[in-house]
């Protein structure tokens, strides 16, 4: 018996062994310092992951746009312009977090390497699920995305709602592995592969006479995934969960997950299982009217920042999935460029949140903000852009963005659904602006004392405002970016 | 062809004069001197560039200051600017309501954020009207909502924040329609003629639609432009919100916002699926009509004189969709003209409430009687005001009206015929609310009310002017709006006929 060892390209998988090295030598390093190590010192630790995996992206970049997508490890993994696009949105996300965290770790006292370490242990497998070309590597990619995150919800050891949140995050979230991996169980049993690629060729190439199977396998991939992004009706958790943890790890919920889950939803979807279009399309046409809707009317009734984001991050993820539901590679580049100009946006929010949230994460009542803007207007400032950018309103990113998904679909006659989805828009506006009103008023709340605004957070803050005017200006280069990435796509 | 950059002038100069308003914050009366030095340079360069339009461009269809830029291929986003006949008037009343809202109605509760949004908002009008771009255009009347939110949530009275959230989901959600129905139209463009995606006004309008789709694209244009216009029945955001807004936000409002929905009801709606009009015309004539009616009625009924002012404009803009639907260029012209007229007295209107206002600290008629005794300017400048709007021959309301009803009546003659209803009740409430609040005899506070400033008269000058003018000598005017709107007006019924 011999065994063969398949080729590895290693440019592909270099993003992913960055952030999985600067995991390990964080963990070793705080294992051999005599002192518990500085925060800084794991915050440099991180960005320089980041900026690393950066560089290596505008690397690959070239290379595919030279070489054309390719595959490695047994086709398991491939390097295309999507996977790229994923990588740098993953990168951006983390680095915005950690700089969240930093500040966040010292007011809470939460010391230690665990929160970066567990946070680049959760990106990674962000980076290898959006690199996925073989089911089983999606599942390996969220399952190491979740523990973290299942571990960073109840980090706040001070709090018992963080413990409360981790505990219903991991049942849950257990359980919406257990019925993915149960679904690539039957995908395999229906079409004899695991791998993306193989699927898709079996699939084109013959009849299944008998759908059942694969059906039925698609449908719990359908729900994992469903789960992962919070979809409705998989979005129980989300609220609660949200609440519940430490505000810095919602924000890397919010938009790193999103990253990940998102495009290897596109992946499974549109390219292994297109020729099932017009099996799945119709079960993401009620998925996204449910998302949509029911994201925005129970926003409306929040009074809790924290809450209020995780239904605003619901109706959001309803106009990703959107994109999704065209089947087409232009949907496919406007759900792309919604989670890359997304991921920073929200993570900003989140750290506005984490800020005004004070020291124990408690101060999270909308009446909190009252009159923020009118005493520090760049912090109340920033986050009404931010929320404007949300809200879709133009010449901030997420008007271009809304407006990508939306062409797309009306491109795939999906006229009604466009108008539902932009009608739940209008609807979410009111709890946006809500938000605003209260931001703008000038009853100041008695003793409200000033915000104080760290340095990191602040650059955290100030990048995901820069991203939603800058952007949101001059969509031009993004929009062309995720564009060519999706014909970079492979088959 | 005059080079663009005139209107790129245009749209940079407000935006300049918000951000110096926000650098002299400091400086006292700072903010305030910039801004109006601002307006003031934007409503020359608007002078300076309605004598220069020239209809009779080679090749350009009566499109003069044009030019277009590609800004985001994918996107099919283009900066794509030009001036005819149809934006013409509006673009020159954008910067004469800012010199009002600001010399007229000076709020000094924060005032360099104040001016700064009024500055924004001018800039985000501008564009609309000189966007020859669907998506453009889209962007920029959406972003009128974001300033205009702000001024009303912030500066209103008791009720802002509800008058201002309602204005906002209204217009939102009407705006939802719109951007489908163009992303719709520019996708089916495309698909027909090939190459990228564009937006271009020129090129939509020659999509070939099956007549299904016209109209629905047509109700699509027209839900979002008959909330921002109001047409009835979805008006109902409009009178709390002109009512609480402050008197700035009120003349920008109802005198230059509303005329951005009956400007796109012509120029994306009529302009772009003219095919729909077959079936919808009489639906949205009807509407226009019991628009007039009602408006007229519930303004009778109103105790607040600003409600009052509310409601009369929701009848004249009934008489504008009247001229903008029906189809005859004389009373498309009227129309036109009339938002102009429109836009110029209520301006005047909520600038002399403003005045009554800032001494009265009421706007309800019961609060207020007499005040011709010790007011007589601010009686004078309200009876000219007030004799415009009703239509009085020889002042600018009568012609505008009388074009569009004789051109209505010519094409649609029932429908013209209820509408001259609507100028015999705007008669009525207008002199009955003068009586109440002018006549009879001036007791307690009203007694010693202080007559017009020599500023507030100075303000009105150009109001007055203006009345009279276009009363007396329109033709000039419409001389230069007349080309576009015959070209606009064949266009239609050249895709109507069978």
């Amino acid at each position: 018996m011999s065994l063969t060892i398949p080729s590895i390209h290693y440019l592909a998988l270099l993003p992913v062994l960055t952030i999985f090295g600067a995991a390990v030598v964080l963990t070793v390093l705080s294992a051999l310092a005599r002192r518990p190590l500085r925060p800084a010192a794991s915050l440099a630790v991180v960005l320089a992951a980041c900026v690393a995996v950066l560089v290596e992206g505008f690397v690959q970049w070239s290379y595919v746009a030279d070489h054309g997508a390719t595959t490695t490890v047994a086709h398991a993994v491939v390097l295309d312009g999507f996977a790229v696009v994923g990588t740098v949105a993953v990168a951006l996300a983390l680095a915005l977090s950690a700089l969240v965290v930093y500040d966040w770790g010292e007011r809470a006292r939460v010391f230690g390497a665990e929160v970066p370490v567990l946070a680049l242990a959760s990106s990674a497998g962000a980076l290898l699920m959006v690199q996925a070309n073989d089911l089983i590597v999606v599942f390996l990619g969220l399952e190491t995305l979740s523990l973290g995150l299942y571990v960073l919800a109840g980090v706040d050891r001070h709090r018992t709602g963080s413990s409360e949140a981790a505990l219903k995050y991991f049942l849950l979230g257990s359980f919406a592995s257990a019925i993915f991996i149960y679904g690539v169980a039957l995908v395999y049993g229906a079409t004899g592969s695991t791998n993306l690629s193989s699927i898709a060729y079996f699939l084109g190439t013959n009849v299944v006479l008998r759908p059942g199977l694969l059906y039925a396998g698609g449908a719990l991939l359908l729900v994992g995934f469903g789960f992962k992004v919070a979809a409705v009706p998989f979005h129980q958790w989300s609220p609660d969960v949200y609440q519940g943890s430490p505000t810095p790890v919602t924000g890397m919920m919010a938009s790193i997950v999103k990253v990940g889950a998102f495009l290897a939803l596109v992946r499974v979807l549109v390219s292994a299982l297109g020729t099932q279009l017009d099996t799945w399309r119709p079960i993401l046409y009620a998925l996204v009217i449910a998302t949509c809707v029911v994201g925005a009317v129970l926003g409306l009734a929040q009074r809790d920042v924290k809450r209020l984001l995780a239904y605003s991050s619901i109706n959001q993820a309803g106009f990703m999935l959107l994109g999704v539901w065209t089947g087409s590679a232009a949907g496919a580049a406007g759900t792309l460029f919604y989670v890359l100009t997304y991921a920073p946006v929200v993570v900003a929010t989140f750290a506005v949140v984490t800020l005004v949230g004070g020291v124990g994460d408690t101060r999270h009542a909308i009446d909190g903000y009252r009159g923020l803007a009118r005493r520090q207007p760049w912090l109340g400032g920033a986050l009404v852009v931010l929320l404007l950018s949300q809200l879709g309103a133009p010449l901030t990113v997420g008007f271009y963005a809304k407006y990508a998904v939306l062409s797309a679909t009306l491109r795939s006659g999906g006229g009604a659904l466009a108008l539902v989805a932009l009608l739940s828009a209008a609807i979410a506006a009111a709890f946006y602006l809500r938000w605003v009103m209260v931001l703008v008023a000038e009853e100041t709340e008695d003793g409200a004392e000033r915000v104080a605004v760290p340095r990191a957070t602040g650059l955290a803050i100030l990048v995901g405002v820069a991203v939603a005017v800058v952007f949101g200006v001059w969509p031009g280069p993004v929009a062309a970016w995720a564009q060519h990435a999706t014909l970079l796509f492979l088959p | 062809m005059h080079s663009s950059w005139y209107l790129a002038a245009l749209l940079v100069v407000p935006l300049l004069g918000a951000l110096g308003a926000l650098l002299a914050a400091r400086t006292r009366d700072g903010a305030y001197r910039v801004a109006v030095g601002a307006s003031i340079v934007e409503l020359a360069l608007t002078l300076v560039v309605a004598f220069l339009y020239d209809p009779h461009v080679a090749g350009a269809h009566t499109l003069d200051f044009a030019t277009r830029h590609v800004l985001a291929a994918p996107f099919g986003l283009a900066y794509d600017v030009g001036l005819d006949g149809i934006s013409l008037l509006l673009v020159v009343l954008t910067s004469l309501v800012l010199c009002l809202a600001l010399l007229g109605a000076r709020d000094r509760r924060r005032e360099p954020a104040f001016v700064a949004w009024l500055l924004v908002l001018t800039a985000c009008t501008m564009g609309s009207f000189l966007a020859q771009d669907g998506l453009e255009f889209f962007v920029f009347f959406e972003l009128t909502l974001v300033p205009s939110y702000f001024i009303v949530a912030e500066w209103g009275g008791a009720e802002r924040a509800r008058a201002a959230l309602k204005f906002f989901v209204y217009t939102f959600t009407g705006s939802a329609a719109l951007l489908v129905g163009l992303i719709y139209l520019a996708v089916a463009h495309q698909n027909q003629v090939g190459g990228p995606l564009t937006f271009a006004f020129g090129a939509l309008a020659a999509t070939t639609l099956s007549h299904g789709t016209a109209v629905w694209l047509f109700v699509a244009f027209a839900v979002a432009f008959a909330v921002k216009s109001p047409i009835w029945p979805l008006h109902t955001w409009s009178p709390l919100a002109y009512a609480e807004a402050p008197t700035g936000g009120s003349i920008e409002l109802s005198a230059l916002l509303a005329k951005l929905g009956s400007y796109g009801l012509l120029r994306v709606a009529v302009g772009l699926v003219p095919l729909a009009l077959v079936d919808v015309r009489p639906v949205v004539l009807t509407l226009a009509v019991v628009g007039i009616l009602y408006g007229s009625l519930v303004a009778c009924a109103t105790p607040d004189l600003k409600r009052l002012v509310a409601y009369s404009s929701l009848a004249q803009m009934g008489f504008i969709t009247l001229g903008v639907m029906s189809g005859s260029a004389i009373a498309t012209e009227g129309a036109l003209l009339l938002m102009f007229n429109h836009g110029v007295i209520t301006a005047g209107f909520f600038l002399l409430i403003g005045f009554v206002e800032r001494r009265r600290a009421s706007y309800q008629i019961r609060d207020l009687a007499g005040l011709q005794g010790p007011a007589p300017v601010l009686a004078a400048l309200f009876t000219v005001v007030m004799m415009a709007s009703i239509g009085l021959p020889g002042l600018s309301g009568f012609v505008s009206e009388y074009l569009i009803l004789i051109g209505t009546f010519t094409t649609h003659a029932w429908w013209a015929a209820f509408a001259t209803l609507g100028v015999l009740a705007s008669a009525a409430y207008l002199l009955w609310a003068f009586q109440r609040v002018f006549h009879g005899r001036a007791q307690g506070p009203n007694e010693h009310l202080e007559d017009a400033r020599r500023a507030e008269r100075w303000v009105m000058v150009p109001v007055v002017v203006l009345v009279v003018a276009l009363g007396v000598f329109p033709q000039p005017v419409l001389n230069r709006i007349a080309p576009s709107v015959h070209q606009l007006v064949a266009h239609e019924i050249a895709a109507v006929r069978p």
